[in-house]
């Protein structure tokens, strides 16, 4: 049944979160140093694995279209798809969920163990929705430029070396990345990462916000909220597909 | 002035208080003592509404702040200081950041005003040329006097203090009870202190309560606990050689 109270639990952790906060302009600059602890600070993990991923991609894409059947720009267009709908939004953001999920609950995990969240309580302040509140809209508002920019990455990760090692010539891979292109794809990719968002930080500070005991605990806090995340996205994942894309 | 009325406190398997029926009086440190476990903590916090009683009233002037809504707990909330035992000072901000904190959030103070009021409440504590350094960087005296600095911002009408010398060498533990009495008496305010250092019992307690096993088992002051013949207390007192000794040569 602990999972039950965990819902419970989690749902009223959301209506504390989403209150009135007691001054806006506080709320606001914590907003603006989530967005750069988040977002820019993720930004070259993002960019180094979009590359690498992209020339992966491409590839062996191209190793798997050599048959005089398939023309070569197929390359680049099943490059751009892959990317575009899988790759960007939900990889980069099960990585995103490793990387700012684990940070959030070990943050919020010291603060709760350290007694600095009862001390921000004791001074009337509303701590889930001071701590919780800004990192929320944050990664709501950062990820989908985060993931924009792993697109063009990815792609031009392909494009470098997928003509670097002969696999596909540079007009062919640029003319299949804009074959037949479905604006849509974009829309479908951008909502997973705001809904990813969500569900990463949300998830994460919930495990931080509760942690019970010490040191140890912080550690397994920050473990069930990669762990819980990236399941959570997952399940989504295919939620929104079948929403999206049926 | 605080009163705790008749407040019991179960947990799972466990009643943690039972029945503690307390007035600590303003203008006056008001002492909790007892051994590890015996429910020290648990009462502070369902003072401050850190955790809800199983029954029972708690009341700030005559108001009874278990019956309050959330939103008007907060408005006493904001008249309540805390110093915790680790002192809870916000790792990412610095000293001064840290005492600013509750006026950025609560105060209508112009940025000229809150400039001196920090200044004010560093200087009280005596904290000097500590204002850009961060918890990481100070010792644990010096975070035990940001603590107060940041709990007395507000100029709170309640001071809660939880060990505040835990951890402390002998010296800085009287510099840090000197600055809570001077504070109490200064600013008239209710001091409630949590300790187990029987030097502040003897320095600064104008109201002691032994809590034991969960129950309100003594209450006296500084003079009547050195001369009490209640066996657990005397038992808690005077565990150690030094304070038999003290006991030998007062009643000598």
């Amino acid at each position: 049944m602990t999972w039950l109270t965990n819902i419970g639990k989690y749902y009223i952790l959301l209506a504390r979160i989403f209150k009135k906060p007691e001054k806006w302009s506080i709320y606001r600059e914590q907003f603006f140093l989530e967005v750069d602890k988040i977002g820019i600070g993720s930004l070259g993990l993002v960019s180094i694995i979009s590359v690498f991923m992209g020339a992966v991609i491409c590839i062996q894409s191209a190793f798997g279209f050599e048959s005089p059947w398939i023309p070569l720009y197929a390359v680049g267009v099943s490059t751009r798809d892959i990317i575009i709908l899988e790759f960007s939004p939900t990889v980069v953001c099960l990585i995103l969920a490793g990387k700012v999920g684990s940070n959030i609950a070990g943050e919020l995990g010291t603060m709760r163990v350290t007694e600095q969240i009862d001390a921000l309580e004791i001074m009337g302040i509303n701590s889930s929705g001071y701590l919780i509140m800004p990192k929320i809209i944050a990664a709501i508002c950062i990820f989908p430029f985060l993931i924009i920019i792993s697109m063009f990455l990815g792609i031009f990760g392909g494009y470098a070396a997928g003509v670097a090692v002969h696999a596909v010539t540079s007009y062919e891979y640029i003319y299949g990345v804009t074959y037949d292109f479905n604006t849509y794809y974009i829309t479908y990719a951008l909502v997973k990462s705001v809904v990813f968002a969500f569900i990463i930080t949300s998830v994460s500070a919930f495990y931080g916000y509760y942690t019970e005991g010490g040191a140890l605990e912080v550690g397994m806090s920050s473990t069930k909220a990669v762990v819980y995340s990236s399941i959570l996205v997952l399940l989504a994942n295919v939620l929104i597909t079948q929403l999206l894309l049926s | 002035m605080i009163e705790v009325k008749n407040i019991f406190k179960s947990f799972v398997h466990k009643d943690v208080l039972k029945d503690i029926s307390i007035v600590f009086e303003q203008g006056k440190i008001n002492l909790i003592i007892g051994e590890s476990g015996s429910g020290k903590t648990v009462l502070t916090k369902l003072m401050v509404g850190l955790l809800p009683p199983t029954s029972g009233h708690v009341y700030y002037n005559g108001v009874d702040f278990v019956a309050l809504a959330f939103a008007e707990k907060k408005e006493i909330r904001k008249q309540i200081g805390m110093l915790f035992q680790g002192s809870a000072l916000f790792d990412s901000m610095t000293v001064a950041q840290n005492v600013r904190f509750p006026l950025d959030m609560f105060s209508e103070m112009s940025e000229e005003e809150k400039k001196e009021r920090v200044e004010f409440c560093l200087k009280r504590v005596n904290l000097i040329n500590a204002n850009n350094l961060f918890p990481a960087e100070i010792s644990g005296g010096m975070k035990k006097r940001v603590g107060i600095a940041r709990a007395i911002a507000m100029n709170p009408k309640y001071l809660f203090c939880d060990e505040p010398n835990s951890g402390l060498d002998p010296r800085t533990s009287i510099v840090i009870d000197n600055l809570i009495k001077e504070i109490t008496q200064e600013f008239n305010i209710t001091t409630v202190v949590i300790t187990h250092d029987m030097n502040s019992v003897i320095e600064i307690g104008d109201n002691i309560t032994f809590i034991y096993k969960g129950q309100n088992w003594w209450q006296g002051n500084k003079q009547e606990i050195l001369k009490t013949n209640n066996k657990e207390l005397n038992d808690f007192v005077y565990a150690s050689d030094f304070m038999k000794k003290i006991k030998h040569s007062f009643s000598n």
